[in-house]
């Protein structure tokens, strides 16, 4: 026989769970907006080979 | 037996996603992410909208870090006062030491992250109103000085000043002036909840004006306060920020804080307690409409003067 009532503290687990699972996502689109916008913008220079030694 | 003490702890103790995001203090982060929006389209330079969007936000994620901090060190008061007894840490919903991992984890990801998407010195000001804010006024002047709210209203104010430096690189006079706004603004604005919130400052021992000088010292205080508030506020119409639309606003707003100013002023407490304190209730309510549509004003000229309409 399995368990199936589910107590309260379990809806909250989920929700924390879900919402830093959202926030994770977002933040990794974010950062990669965010590197798109710089790279695209007039001012990016990439870095010579040179100087990266 | 250590097994049987694990399994007692509370289900108290399971925060939901919600309660975390309450230690932020969403109202306070609404209008940091209003005024320093204003502040960045202020500016006479343009962002672009992905790097000004990001800014804005983790500018906002740095003030919830500052708000988390706040809550985990006043937990003891919180839990005294009527206002703050439902905030997460004092309701049971989040430990204490979470409040502080969450507050000191936020503050340094939104400092990094504002730095590489901004520039170092927009950073170092969020550092610095992060440090202000839960260094200075939660831990020092909230419990030792009636001037708390004075000085403490500066760390609210550097939002316009930081989205402003997101833009620039750099400060400028009008950028203080959004600050000095907001700086002036803060006192009459909590003085007139503390008149209200009768005893939860007493009940405390947070040493508010009210409780240290006294309610007739505070009301004569939110007066002369406000009328510095009100030269600043129409002063500031003459500025490169100003405006027609300001200017407008402003002359309105003001004379009608200045009448709610001077009406608490010329009241006793037995005539505040007659009407359960309506003209301070409503001298608040006002005060939240004042700052909103005084920076929605200067928003409203910066984004005419992108069009070429707008200012003088």
């Amino acid at each position: 026989m399995t368990l199936k009532a589910e107590h309260e503290m379990h809806g909250r687990r989920r929700s924390r769970n879900v919402g830093v699972g959202v926030l994770l996502v977002a933040f990794v689109v974010l950062v990669l907006a965010l590197t798109f916008a710089k790279v695209t913008s007039g001012d990016f220079e990439v870095p010579r080979a040179e100087t990266l030694r | 037996m250590t097994d049987i003490s694990s399994q007692q702890q509370p289900f108290e103790a399971e925060a939901s996603f919600g309660d975390y995001f309450a230690l932020m203090k969403p109202r306070v982060m609404q209008l940091v992410v209003f005024t320093a929006l204003v502040g960045m389209l202020a500016a006479p330079v343009g962002v672009n909208p992905v790097i000004g969007f990001a800014s804005i936000l983790f500018i906002a994620i740095g003030a919830g870090a500052s708000g988390a901090l706040n809550m985990w060190w006043d937990a003891d008061i919180d839990q005294v006062m009527t206002r703050t007894a439902k905030r997460p840490i004092p309701a049971g919903k989040v430990a204490p030491g979470e409040a502080l991992s969450i507050g000191v984890a936020l503050s340094g990801l939104s400092v990094m992250m504002l730095a590489l998407s901004a520039n170092f010195l927009a950073a170092g000001l969020l550092a610095f109103t992060i440090f202000f804010y839960a260094v200075v006024y939660s831990m020092w002047l909230k419990r030792a000085t009636p001037q708390n709210i004075v000085i403490g209203g500066a760390a609210g104010a550097f939002p316009p000043v930081i989205g402003w430096v997101v833009a620039t690189g750099s400060m400028s006079v009008e950028a203080w002036l959004m600050f000095a706004l907001i700086f002036m603004w803060t006192p009459p604005h909590f003085w007139a909840l503390a008149l209200f919130m009768k005893s939860d400052y007493d009940d405390a021992g947070v040493p508010m004006l009210t409780v240290t000088h006294g309610r007739k010292s505070t009301r004569k205080h939110i007066l002369a306060y406000t009328v510095l508030l009100v030269v600043l506020a129409v002063g500031t119409a003459f500025t490169a920020i100003g405006g027609v639309i300001y200017l407008t606003t402003a002359v309105i707003l003001n004379a009608l804080f200045l009448k709610g100013a001077y009406a608490i002023w010329r009241r006793n407490e037995a005539q505040a307690e007659a009407d359960s304190y309506a003209v301070e209730k409503s001298f608040f309510k006002l005060s939240l409409l004042y700052l909103f549509l005084h920076f929605g004003a200067i928003m409203a000229e910066a984004l005419l003067r992108n069009s070429g309409l707008g200012g003088w």
